[in-house]
Order: C-alpha cells, then structure tokens, then sequence
C-alpha cells in the first residue's frame, strides 16, 4: 500500500485547483461575451426580443445547474457533437453564467434614469452609440459589486462539473479520500482551497458595494 | 428523441419529487429558526459568539454546498458522527441556507426603526417580547421577498443530494436513465418537473407571505 503524506495530498489537490481555475475564468469570459447578447435582446425595443431573452434567463435560474450540465452532456452528441466533461463543462456554465450576468447588467441599465437616454438622444447619437457611449458604461460600473459576487458563485459551481466527470478539485478530492479514507482531511483542506480562492473576491465585492455613489 | 419510458416512469418521479420537496420543506423552517438565532446573537450575543456566527458566516458563503455535503457526509463520521444519508443532506442544507439568511435577517432587523423597541419597551414589554412580538414580524415583511428567493435556489442546489444517495428527484432521474438508456429524455424531463416546482414553490411563497405577513409583500 502507497502512503500519502500531507504533503502529497496538498500538492495533488493545488494541482487540481489549475483546473478550477481555468473553468471558472474560461466560463465567465464566455459567459460575460453570451451574456452581453442576452442583454441586447433583454433591454431591446423589440417586445418578442425581450420575451425570449426573459425566458431564457427565467429558464436557467429556474432549474439546477446540475441539471442543466447533465441536458449538455447528453444532449450535444445526440446532435452528433463529440463531447468531454471539459466542453460539457464550459457550455454548461457559460449558458449558466449568460444568463445570471445578463440579469445582473440589465438592473444596471433599469436603475439609470431616463434622462441619459434622452440626453443621448439630444445629442445625436444613434441607438448602439447610446449603449456603447452612455449606457453600457454607467451600467456596468454600478453592478460591479453583484458581477464580482457572481464570480464567487461561479467558482463555487465549478465544483458540480466533478459529477459529469471533468477532473478539477473535487473529482480529484474524491479520488484522493477513495486511495487514503481521510474524508476529513481531505475535504477540509479542499474546503480551504475553495475558501482561499472565494474569499478575497468576497471582501472585494464588499469594498466595492461600499464604494459605489449614491443618487 | 422517444418517450414512451414515461408512462412507467411516472411513480418514481412523483415519489422523487416528493422527496425534493420534504427536503426543503424541512430547511426551510429549521434554517429560518437557525437564522433568526443567528442575526439575533450576531446583534445582541456576546463577543465571542459575534465572532463565531460571523466566521461561520464567511466560511460557508465562500465554500461549495457539495464540498459542504461530503464533508458532513463522509468527514464526519470520523468524529464518530455517523449520519442518513437523508438526515446528512437536511443538516447540509439547513446549515448552507442559514448562513446566506442570517444575512438576509440581520438586514431586515437592521432596517426595523429603533424607535419601536423604545416604544415597546415604554409599554412595558420584556426585551424578549419585544424581540418576538414587536421587531421579528416587522423585519420578516421587509425581507420576505429576498427570504423567498433564496429559498427557491436552496431547492435548485438540493439536486445535488443525490450524491449521496438521496432518493430525490436527480436520484431518480439517475437511475431511470440507467434503465432506459435515454439519458437526454430522461434529465429533459426531470428538468421540467424542477422548472414547475420552482415557479409553483415561489407563487406558493409569495401568496403564504401575503397572506401571513400582510398585504405588499412582493
């Protein structure tokens, strides 16, 4: 029988951590550039624009990420795509974070006062300078608090890829507690490695709530 | 696509499905008791106990429920507790959502003016009275609405149980597409039923609440 050290344990868990980390900013990048699409529909002048957007963003917060992972997985090659746990991963997340950063972004825009958009207006500018100009800018500076708390949940999520079988912290745990029957260890430290990663981003979006200006 | 698996299906779906709502039937009042301890001994407690319900606070906030669950699940029993694995998953439950309502019921005693202490108390009422009768019922309105939502993401992430082999409705699905052999169908399906029951969750809420706590509330 092989004997683990501490030290064995750490080093495969933080070798595992790349992979966390790599899905959370793969899924928010993509989730930030799907997202932006959603918000275009969502806060368009088009009423079956906004209707479909909402429904999209009521779908994925109305169902379980794990559920939603599962739909991918499965569902992608029955249109003949080849899919591994990290593509299920991605899209599955991507579509997830899509549609809770679309929300988060469009109270932004709600919470701006008509006035800048007549302003705009006033001054010429076209439908997508207005957003591009005016708009977008001040919406997302007031929802930065809420985007950065959204990274901390996405980070949190990552950890529900392990079931569809992509290999990051808490596949690897699993792997780990299975060679060493320590699940107290091993799941503590894996809670530490997730607290060491949410928790700076957490006292962040704190700063960042206190900060922003009030009308 | 072939669905003609679901006639027989349907029993172990409800049953599923039941389960799911016992679950969080069951964290809903425990983790509301929990968290109204807990805003309360975060305000009025002792320092030490400040400090704990804080950094208990941060700590489950900023760890995934699903290493929460394996920790109680499999963690524990090397302290010689050993628990269901349904008992398991309730305490998981019950302690994730307290720490996001502690939040929740702290700003709403927060918001309520301190004026109706001081006038409460001139009535001669005892601080505990106070707390119960004057200021709880007011913060629960005002937070109503935020309370209801995390109660329906606590259903959403309650799929995750079946990881431990809860015989929930993710349980379920699991094992009728190992029977059926049509996976997509199968969570297609069982994502439906969690779409309806999170809609019918928070109309059910929301009437409760208005009817509970008085008109205005979302």
């Amino acid at each position: 029988m092989i004997e683990f050290t501490l030290w064995d344990i750490v080093r495969n868990l933080l070798l595992a951590t790349r992979w966390t980390v790599l899905l959370s900013l793969a899924a928010f990048v993509g989730g930030a550039a799907v997202g932006m699409a959603v918000l275009f529909l969502r806060i368009s002048k088009n009423t079956w624009s906004r209707r479909l957007a909402s429904g999209y963003i009521a779908l994925f917060q109305g169902t379980p990420l794990l559920m939603q992972l599962f739909l991918m997985f499965f569902g992608l090659p029955m249109l003949g795509l080849r899919i591994e746990p990290w593509t299920a991963a991605v899209l599955g997340l991507t579509f997830f974070a899509s549609a809770y950063l679309a929300e988060i972004w469009r109270s932004g825009v709600a919470a701006l006062p008509l006035g800048q958009w007549d302003a705009g207006a006033s001054l010429g500018l076209h439908y997508l300078q207005e957003l591009r100009l005016i708009i977008l800018p001040q919406a997302f500076s007031i929802t930065r608090a809420p985007t950065v708390g959204f990274l901390v949940q996405l980070i949190k999520s990552t950890a529900l890829t392990s079931i569809i079988g992509f290999e990051e912290l808490v596949r690897t745990s699993n792997a780990i507690n299975n060679a060493t029957f320590e699940p107290f260890k091993v799941y503590g430290l894996v809670a530490l490695i997730f607290f060491a990663m949410c928790f700076p981003l957490t006292q962040y979006a704190r700063r960042l709530e206190k900060r922003v200006p009030m009308r | 696509m072939a669905f003609g698996w679901l006639p027989g299906a349907v029993g172990d779906i409800a049953h599923g499905a039941a389960t799911t709502i016992l679950l969080i039937a069951v964290t809903t009042l425990a983790g509301t008791l929990l968290s109204i301890l807990g805003a309360a001994g975060r305000r009025n407690g002792p320092v030490l106990l400040r400090r704990a319900i804080a950094w208990y606070v941060e700590v489950m906030r900023n760890t995934p429920f699903l290493v929460q669950l394996f920790f109680i699940f499999f963690g524990l029993p090397s302290l010689g507790i050993r628990l269901d694995p349904i008992l398991a998953a309730m305490l998981a439950m019950t302690l994730n959502m307290a720490a996001y309502t502690i939040e929740i019921v702290g700003a709403g005693l927060d918001a309520v003016p301190h004026g109706q202490t001081e006038a409460a108390l001139a009535l001669g009422l005892r601080l505990r009275q106070v707390f119960v009768k004057i200021v709880l019922p007011q913060a629960l309105k005002i937070i109503y609405p935020a309370l209801t939502s995390q109660i329906v993401i606590m259903m959403l992430e309650s799929a995750v149980v079946s990881q431990i082999a809860v015989r929930e409705l993710t349980y379920e699905a699991d094992m009728l597409q190992a029977r059926t052999f049509r996976s997509f169908e199968t969570y297609f399906v069982v994502t439906l039923v969690y779409l309806l029951m999170s809609m019918a969750l928070r109309r059910l809420l929301v009437a409760g609440g208005r009817r509970a706590l008085g008109a205005g509330v979302s």
